[in-house]
């Protein structure tokens, strides 16, 4: 067995974040396939709190939570640094991770709702990724200036998933043309070969986005 | 206007901002501090300084502002690193530091508010939420006599400030909050021991004057 496990979930995108970290460091590991519907007792038991992945085990230490991990992951394998060495641009890229974070809860709901109430939360989606392009990405290749780092991981599901879910959802968030940094960064960003290698492929991630769209849709308003 | 290399944009009732106070007494750091009045308008330099979420606090070091306390916490441990660790130096023990204080962050002050923004049964409510919240709390605090293990660090200034607020909590729910959690209490009582956190919280029924206020503020009562 590798020192390093992670339990994950092919569709999830704060799985992919672990990945692609741990690909960016060259670390080599174990991967689990959880099924989300049918948690295995190794979750419970890797993570009883939240009970949920991804779960990074490491020389038989469970680490859970995609940020949480990401950052043990930059700690103990320092090469290929995925934060800046300066303090103030570490807190400016914790501060973005955090802002998706709290923000996330606004894109949910966007994907659930239809109608009227889908067009209120696209509003407040878009406002949310025109924050971070105008005050988060502004100017740089990247989020964490001129490399990749663990902003842009944690916002690569922009880059790698949302062209798909709006087009399950029906309705537009991001466009070349209303947000084209941000666009074109979701461009770089997925040229990245780390990234590149490591999305699920596109037509399969499709058919989920639609599955799970159908099925928010299908149940009853109450 | 001159200012001091760091400034605190502060509010001396916002457990978030007593956080970072702590930090920075811990650290031995000087600075200035402004005082944003939580029952007014917010000020047109909190608006300049935080034009994402217009919240304190906002730490401002040689004029650049750090906004979000958590983010603030780890920017002054690793800033002021010559002492007072606030992270432990593992990387383990400081992901499970990162997961408490990520926990206590995502639960704590919405569960408070359903104490002390509430009334009736939806207050009823929020008591026994409260309770569950801390009990498990007190479960993963053990035996130890800080968060941290035997040294006071970064769980425990995310975490303290909320006892600052446990008189308002209990008056407002009719509760005491020891008969359920008595282990919470002691580590409350424990940290308050220590000169960083006690001069960096707030007396406990001021703060219940400010809430009976808020409450107002609110249309609560």
């Amino acid at each position: 067995m590798k020192e390093v496990r992670l339990l994950g979930a092919w569709s999830s995108v704060y799985c992919h974040r672990v990945i692609w970290a741990l690909k960016i460091k060259g670390v080599d590991y174990d991967y689990s396939e959880e099924d989300l519907q049918n948690k295995s007792n190794d979750l419970s038991r890797y993570n009883p709190v939240y009970q949920r992945i991804p779960v990074l085990i490491h020389n038989g230490k469970s680490l859970v939570e995609s940020i949480i991990i990401l950052e043990y992951i930059e700690e103990v394998w320092p090469h290929n640094p995925l934060l800046p060495a300066d303090p103030y641009e570490r807190a400016e890229a914790r501060f973005w991770i955090k802002y998706l974070e709290d923000k996330s809860p606004t894109f949910y709901s966007y994907f659930r709702a239809t109608g009227e109430e889908q067009e209120k939360l696209a509003t407040e989606a878009k406002d949310v990724l025109k924050t971070l392009e105008e005050k988060g990405l502004r100017e740089k290749t990247f989020f964490d200036g001129k490399q990749i780092g663990l902003t842009d991981l944690c916002l690569g599901w922009i880059a790698c998933w949302l062209e798909l879910m709006q087009e399950a959802a029906g309705v537009k968030l991001l466009e070349p043309d209303n947000l084209s940094r941000l666009h074109a960064w979701s461009r770089r960003f997925k040229d990245v070969p780390e990234i590149k290698d490591n999305i699920p492929d596109e037509d399969k991630m499709l058919a989920y986005f639609k599955g799970l769209r159908e099925r928010f849709t299908a149940s009853p308003a109450s | 206007m001159a200012m001091k290399e760091v400034v605190l944009l502060d509010s001396w009732a916002c457990p978030f901002s007593m956080r970072v106070r702590i930090a920075l007494a811990q650290k031995g750091v000087d600075y200035e501090s402004k005082e944003e009045d939580l029952l007014l308008p917010k000020s047109e330099l909190l608006l300049k300084l935080n034009p994402v979420h217009k919240k304190i606090p906002v730490l401002i070091h040689n004029d650049r502002p750090v906004c979000e306390s958590l983010v603030i916490l780890q920017y002054v441990d690793e800033v002021w690193n010559h002492t007072n660790p606030l992270l432990p130096f593992d990387p383990y023990q400081r992901a499970q530091a990162r997961f408490w204080a990520d926990f206590i962050e995502k639960k704590t002050f919405e569960t408070t508010q359903r104490v002390w923004a509430t009334k009736g049964e939806e207050q009823e409510v929020g008591k026994k939420e409260f309770i569950d919240h801390f009990k498990f709390l007190e479960q993963q605090l053990g035996d130890k006599p800080y968060f941290g293990g035997d040294s006071f660090g970064y769980v425990d200034v995310v975490l303290i400030p909320f006892y600052s607020w446990f008189y308002a909590f209990e008056t407002l729910g009719d509760f005491k909050i020891e008969e359920s959690c008595p282990k919470i209490i002691a580590w409350a009582k424990r940290c308050m021991q220590k000169e960083n956190v006690a001069s960096s919280l707030p007396d406990q029924e001021k703060v219940y004057e400010f809430v009976l206020a808020y409450r107002k503020k609110l249309g609560v009562d």
